[in-house]
């Protein structure tokens, strides 16, 4: 009975068991049995014993009593032990084990093996699990057995020697002669691992590199005796002859032709032959040629050569195979940015993939496509995106909707697009949008003076359709708010208007209020809205009221405070109610008005004189203005200021640069002493009701680091009624990708500085 | 260069792994279960790619075996698959129409095979028919020695 029948056995045993428990007691049966043969004196089985435990390891339990086995097992004379020990020594040793030591004397015994199947089981061993030291130790044996040897031995000599390369780089120069050398074998398993090492070479050792650069006539006529020669039944792979050393030559030549035009050069002709001649019917020829259109993309090719290659990524994008048109559309959006042009002939395939059933297919389509938009195309690629979101798979909504604000932003052909075509995506998939789209579309709308009507035409019908996209809801909110009094008047010249009534407008704002799926922020719009229609509309203030004021009584907090104050408007401040609050206010900011609330929490109402003056100027800043400001700003932190603020090495300083009876001037500066720019920097300020507040435009939104810069904004305050001055200021900021908001308190003003 | 090449069945048993560089024991188990779990979730006609951390995953399957190699990300995807066929075309050869079982009961045979055909991560041979010649050479190097061994000592 042959012994290995044993081993077998236990297989069978071990997978004849029912459950995990049962397996794991033959699995310890059979280890106890194991290790008791391991002590035991050579008996002719401890090779099928070291591999009844491999067995075992691969199922995933522990092996380690197994390691000094296999270094026995290495240093025996037999070759089926030697073998198994050396298999064991690849599966249970690494170079972190100390045991690995103690093989390296048998491997550099075995190295000098007289039969080549011994050698053969030492370099594999070396190849996978030498650590530096041993590649250190044998790296002149590996090298010997590079020049003299057979290809058999010859072969795996070189992988060998890319391995100590890859451990201890410095040992590429040995190698290095005997590798040019192994260029001239015929045998392709030589050249083959010639070419891997050269490979290796290169790229850890510019000066080899240079050297290796005079090779590239013999490489090219390597690769054409392979692209030219006819049918050879030992390499041949679907007709093509030896496609790996195909592809791991043009990978050399990539290496060799990048940034040399010599170099570059001399292979000119070789790669658009293998572009023409390569039959790509099968993967083999799809490998040879994917390897190709990469090597020319990325040496000094001729453009001509250039456009070759993307018409292949073209015609692979047409392939049926699912695999070619990914390899393709990866490929493609390397070069998008650099030929541009090149991949926008094949946009019309590109956006076809995006139909694609497969998922990784369409996010590499979408990827591609996003990249392609451009001034020209934006109408006819905008309507495939918008097609591609009403279809595409949830995880991939979010990049869509954001990469088609993107798009529309910079390139939109007029406001009315815009407009429609963000619209568009809030109906198809409003949920999957950024926070600031309902903010963006507001402004946008806003200084979108000749299409309020068009615009609120459009929002109120697609609100009496559906209530459920929150970010929509809220836009057709304000809009009807602001606006709804175009809206009433029951003529637009862009679109079909609308005949509805009063009570129609509040039942579609009411709708919204009670529906419970409305969130707190759509009804306070919702809210907002209403009150802003009592100064649009005639006959129905009444109702306005009654709603406001059953709101006065809502659990949530923040509505019922609306609520209590646009009641008192009502009562307290009618007259005011017209003049210079709800109408013609500037897109509000959600935030300002918290900032007021919290200054109003004496418990008084808030009339919102304050509102439009709050809202701080557009940071624009010149180089030159820089310059002065920082001038200045350096002056004024100087003297006499005191800082309001100081945090995550932002500091928020405040000066005063003149005071009189009924008013004061001062300057906000802020530094920053971190290591990374503070970005998007903006300062909010609210102040008690009489007191008047004017902020002028900020130097700029950037403070750079390390105190190499600051930011200054100066604040007018006008105190006519003389009541004591506070100030509250809001201070946000982005650090190092982290967004961070802080409000100070400030009581008390410096005295001026002069 | 290949980082590993496991072999899992549709069940996620793990029936070979060679490892080209080296790993922690536990670190291995995690990589085996992320490329099992990977791997089974995909759908039948999808593309054989995928990205996991900075590896390119590639992966086919024959039969009820899976074949999952991990490459460094500058390998090419598609000569990676024809690696892979070559592999399954050489145990075939060797076991005659092979089967998992096959793989199960003779793992040690695989190994020897795979280990004529890749070293270090790379492909060492690119003949079908030197691959083969080898493994029969070996295999009868060790029956001899096993008769030798067998034989009744006079």
């Amino acid at each position: 009975m042959s012994p290995s029948v044993r081993l077998q056995e236990m297989i069978r045993v071990i997978r004849g068991a029912r459950t995990q428990g049962e397996e794991r007691g033959v699995i310890q049966r059979e280890c106890a049995a194991i290790r008791a043969q391991f002590r035991q004196a050579d008996n002719g089985t401890r090779s099928h014993n070291l591999a009844k435990l491999l067995y075992v390891h691969m199922l995933g339990y522990p092996a380690h009593f197994g390691q000094m086995e296999c270094v026995r097992l290495i240093a025996s004379p037999r070759y089926n032990e030697k073998r198994v020990g050396y298999l064991g020594a690849m599966m249970l040793l690494d170079e972190k084990q100390d045991a690995s030591l103690l093989i390296t004397n048998s491997i550099k015994n075995d190295l000098s093996h007289n039969s080549q199947y011994v050698q053969s089981l030492a370099l594999c061993t070396l190849a996978c699990m030498g650590s530096a030291e041993m590649c250190r130790d044998l790296a002149p044996e590996i090298d010997r057995l590079l020049r003299a040897s057979n290809s058999y031995i010859k072969k795996k000599a070189a992988l060998c020697a890319v391995h100590i390369v890859r451990k201890v780089p410095d040992l590429g120069e040995l190698f290095t002669p005997a590798a040019r050398s192994l260029l001239c074998e015929k045998n392709h398993g030589v050249l083959h691992g010639a070419v891997v090492l050269i490979t290796e070479l290169c790229e850890r050792n510019p000066d080899t590199l240079e050297q290796f650069r005079k090779v590239v006539p013999e490489l090219v006529q390597i690769m054409k005796g392979l692209v030219m020669s006819g049918y050879s039944p030992e390499h041949n792979v679907a007709g093509i002859s030896d496609p790996f050393l195909q592809v791991r030559i043009l990978r050399l030549l990539r290496i060799l032709g990048r940034n040399n035009d010599t170099a570059s050069d001399a292979m000119n002709d070789l790669l658009a032959q293998v572009a023409t001649n390569t039959d790509s019917s099968k993967t083999a020829g799809s490998a040879v040629l994917y390897e190709t259109v990469l090597t020319v993309m990325d040496i000094k090719s001729e453009s001509g050569l250039r456009v070759l290659a993307v018409n292949i990524l073209g015609r692979f994008l047409l392939n049926n195979d699912r695999n070619i048109r990914y390899i393709s559309m990866t490929s493609l959006q390397k070069i998008v940015q650099t030929d541009h042009n090149a991949v926008q002939r094949h946009r019309g395939t590109i956006v076809d993939c995006l139909k694609d059933q497969d998922a990784s297919v369409k996010r590499r389509a979408l990827e591609l496509s996003l990249a392609l938009v451009s001034a020209v195309n934006i109408r006819s690629l905008m309507k495939e995106l918008l097609l591609f979101l009403s279809s595409c798979p949830p995880e991939l909504r979010a990049h869509t909707t954001s990469g088609i604000f993107n798009a529309a932003e910079r390139y939109a052909p007029s406001q009315r697009w815009h407009i429609d075509t963000i619209l568009h995506v809030l109906t198809t998939a409003g949920g999957d949008v950024r926070d600031e789209t309902v903010p963006n579309l507001i402004q946008l709308i806003t200084t979108a003076t000749e299409l309020h009507c068009y615009t609120v035409h459009k929002l109120y019908r697609a609100l009496i359709t559906d209530i459920s996209v929150q970010s929509l809801v809220q836009v057709a909110c304000w809009c009807i708010g602001e606006y709804g009094d175009l809206l009433l008047r029951g003529e637009c010249e862009e679109t079909e208007p609308v005949q509805v009534t009063e009570d129609d407008v509040l039942d579609a704002l009411e709708t919204v209020l009670q529906s419970h799926m409305s969130s707190p922020a759509t009804r306070g719009f919702a809210l907002t809205a209403t009150m802003k229609l009592s100064t649009r509309i005639t006959h129905n203030v009444d109702r306005i009221r009654s709603i406001v004021s059953i709101y006065g009584s809502c659990i949530d907090v923040e509505l019922q405070q609306r609520a209590v104050e646009y009641n008192a408007l009502f009562k307290k401040y009618d007259h005011m109610r017209y003049r210079g609050s709800v109408c013609g206010a500037p897109s509000p900011s959600l935030e300002v008005c918290d900032l007021l609330d919290l200054l109003g929490g004496s418990g008084e109402p808030v009339p919102s004189s304050g509102l439009s003056h709050t809202v701080p100027g557009p940071a624009t800043s010149t180089s030159g203005g820089d310059l002065l400001d920082l001038l200045g700003g350096l002056d004024a932190v100087e003297r006499g200021s005191v800082k309001v603020y100081e945090k995550n090495g932002v500091t928020l300083k405040l000066q005063t640069d003149s005071q009189t009876d009924t008013g004061m001037t001062i300057t906000l500066t802020a530094t920053n002493s971190t290591d990374g720019d503070i970005t998007s920097l903006t300062l909010q300020a609210a102040v008690p009701k009489s007191v008047q507040l004017q902020m002028k435009a900020p130097s700029g939104d950037v403070i750079p680091a390390r105190g190499l810069g600051l930011v200054t904004q100066t604040v007018l305050l006008n105190n006519p009624n003389k009541v004591s001055l506070k100030m509250r200021v809001r201070v946000c900021y982005s650090s190092q990708g982290a967004v961070c908001q802080d409000t100070v308190q400030i009581d008390s003003f410096p005295s001026p500085a002069w | 260069m290949m980082r590993f090449l496991l072999l899992f069945s549709r069940q996620g048993k793990l029936r070979l792994q060679k490892w080209f560089t080296p790993i922690p024991e536990r670190e291995k188990k995690k990589i085996v279960r992320d490329m099992t779990t990977m791997v089974l979730a995909r759908k039948p006609r999808s593309c054989n790619f995928l990205h996991w951390k900075d590896l390119k995953i590639v992966y086919k399957r024959y039969a009820s075996l899976y074949f999952c190699c991990g490459l460094d990300a500058e390998e090419n995807e598609l000569i990676a698959l024809e690696m892979l066929h070559r592999y399954v075309e050489l145990l075939d050869k060797y076991f005659g129409n092979v089967c998992e079982l096959d793989i199960i009961f003779n793992f040690e045979k695989a190994y020897f095979i795979l280990d004529e055909f890749l070293l270090g991560g790379e492909i060492q041979e690119t003949s079908k028919q030197v691959v083969s010649r080898a493994i029969e050479a070996s295999d009868m190097l060790q029956e001899t020695m096993e008769e030798y061994m067998s034989k009744p000592a006079f």
